[in-house]
């Protein structure tokens, strides 16, 4: 019997990135949502199944004229909509529904309205009695709190975390939608605002609009649309606390690392089958974890894995190569940027294309570490 | 006494109670797990590791050591910057978030590990936050 697949048929960013005041947040899901309707060759009223996070999923349904039966509103931080793509396949394989919008829409830098910010916090919630007392005002110097202890632990210097954002912005130099794409050098990135120590302003992600959306359906739907399917290999998802001072371990994620587990388990893949890695990155650090937490390096040597330019245009793991997070855009939560990079590279059509990309895995974080998905997009269908 | 409104006050729960009770009598209470021995923090009515609900509060010794902290250089109400946000250690075992006060906000003056001791600050009349200072004792 022919095994049933779920794939993505559809892909788009909003048609603007970057500042777009002129739009109001829900605007910016329907133009990202039309735009990959359009991609895959599909109209509102083929679309039964809808998802989203920041918005009510009923909000952009009504607002586009959806009439769902299916609807997923996991709303967990920035990679909620790799966690939407892994329930939409498991439901269009279990015959819940058919074909499933995921959208996206920030407000990040017009603020229009202003995004809810789930900082600061209620002040009967445990991050209200036990860390918003603290004075921190959100992930700037919250997020980053685990990376002395990383440094520490591993010895490794503030340069190696300055060449985080240095290396990416040589891909953003190729990216004509990247928000930054002048070069750095890790001087630069050291002696630019100190934001929360050790993390300057280079090291920390813009607030910029956009959005993004994605449709997934049967592989037996797309064969019949004019959409470039990308197959779905696996997909995890795990979660580890709101607290960011009762994270296990400072220099790991378990988050990060159930999710990969699983994720990399479904595909039945090896860590060397990868051909483009997508780690979203709002600071400098989470691609070092990324890359440790997924299995691509070992605990402690991400750094010298992307000093060595490994990660760089050129090298053998291309990560972030739309310019990341860092300099890309970041509108709040970025995953839904990441796995659209991803579809992009293995379709062959990313701004810096890196040759004969077959396998692509998009990994996301959600909240201070609170919350993690994967998934791992594919040219060929296993 | 110290009372400074601007920065945030939490709202206390029913679970949280005698943490705040504890704070204003200038002890860090916490809960001991009478099933497994495990002490933790933050409060809940069970224990976070074997769901017990046989659990006692118990006074911690106050005593902590730094095991990660940034330093922030935002605005942030009733704080000036730059000022440390930090999450240490307690001997007892449990993590928790703080600043680290009484002493030079720099990383030559906040080294990880270094050990520390509670200080309380009330912020009304039933909010006081647990702080930390540089401890010079040999830990
Ligand atoms: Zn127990």
């Amino acid at each position: 019997m022919k095994r049933v697949r779920a794939v993505v048929i559809g892909a788009a960013e909003t048609t603007e990135l970057g500042e777009i005041p002129d739009s109001s947040q829900v605007q910016l899901h329907a133009d990202a949502a039309l735009n990959a309707l359009n991609d895959a060759g599909l109209k509102v009223r083929d679309v039964d199944g809808i998802a989203t996070a920041g918005e009510n999923p009923i909000t952009i349904a009504q607002y586009l004229g959806i009439e769902p039966d299916w609807i997923d509103g996991t709303s967990v931080g920035g990679c909620s909509f790799m966690m939407h793509v892994r329930h939409s396949v498991a439901s269009i394989l279990s015959g819940l529904c058919t074909t499933v919008l995921i959208t996206h829409g920030e407000s990040g830098k017009s603020r229009v309205p202003p995004p809810e910010w789930p900082w600061p916090p209620r002040p009967g919630s445990y991050e209200g009695q036990f860390e918003a007392p603290f004075g921190a005002m959100g992930p700037p110097d919250l997020l980053t709190m685990p990376v002395l202890r990383y440094l520490s632990d591993y010895n490794v210097p503030l340069e190696d975390l300055a060449m985080v954002p240095v290396i990416q912005r040589e891909w953003a130099a190729m990216n004509p939608k990247a928000w930054f794409k002048e070069p750095i050098t890790v001087e630069q990135v050291l002696e630019s605002k100190m934001i929360a120590y050790p993390f300057t302003l280079f090291m920390c992600c813009p607030r910029t609009d956009g959005g993004g959306a994605l449709v997934i359906t049967t592989e037996e739907r797309a064969n019949d649309l004019p959409g470039q399917e990308v197959y779905i290999l696996g997909a995890g998802e795990s979660g580890e606390t709101m607290l960011i001072s009762q994270m296990q371990d400072f220099t790991s994620s378990r988050a990060f690392r159930a999710s990969a587990a699983k994720a990399f388990g479904e595909a039945g893949i090896e860590r060397n089958d990868v051909d483009h890695l997508m780690l979203y990155d709002a600071f400098a650090h989470l691609p070092i974890f990324g890359l440790e937490d997924l299995g691509f390096c070992e605990k402690g040597q991400a750094p010298e894995f992307i000093r060595e330019r490994n990660t760089a245009p050129g090298g053998k793991l291309p990560v972030n190569t739309n310019g990341g997070g860092l300099s890309y855009m970041h509108s709040g939560m970025y995953g839904m940027y990441a796995m659209q990079e991803s579809i992009r590279q293995v379709r062959g059509v990313a701004a810096a294309q890196v040759p004969n990309v077959g396998i692509s895995v998009a990994h996301g974080i959600g909240g201070m570490f609170s919350a993690s998905g994967t998934v791992i997009f594919s040219k060929a269908p296993s | 006494m110290n009372v400074t409104s601007e920065k945030f006050l939490p709202i206390i729960t029913p679970e949280t109670e005698h943490f705040w009770e504890g704070t204003r009598q200038e002890e860090l209470r916490l809960q001991e797990c009478k099933s497994c021995g495990l002490t933790y923090f933050p409060p809940r009515p069970f224990c976070p590791d074997c769901s017990s609900k046989s659990i006692s509060v118990v006074i911690g010794s106050g005593k902590a050591k730094l095991y990660s902290y940034v330093i922030s250089h935002l605005p942030s109400p009733g704080f000036k910057p730059p000022f440390s946000i930090a999450v240490v250690e307690l001997s007892e075992g449990p993590r928790m978030m703080t600043n680290i006060v009484e002493c030079p906000q720099t990383p030559e003056v906040l080294v990880l590990d270094m050990p520390l001791v509670v200080v309380y600050e009330e912020r009304s009349d039933n909010i006081t936050v647990p702080l930390f200072k540089p401890h010079e004792e040999i830990a």
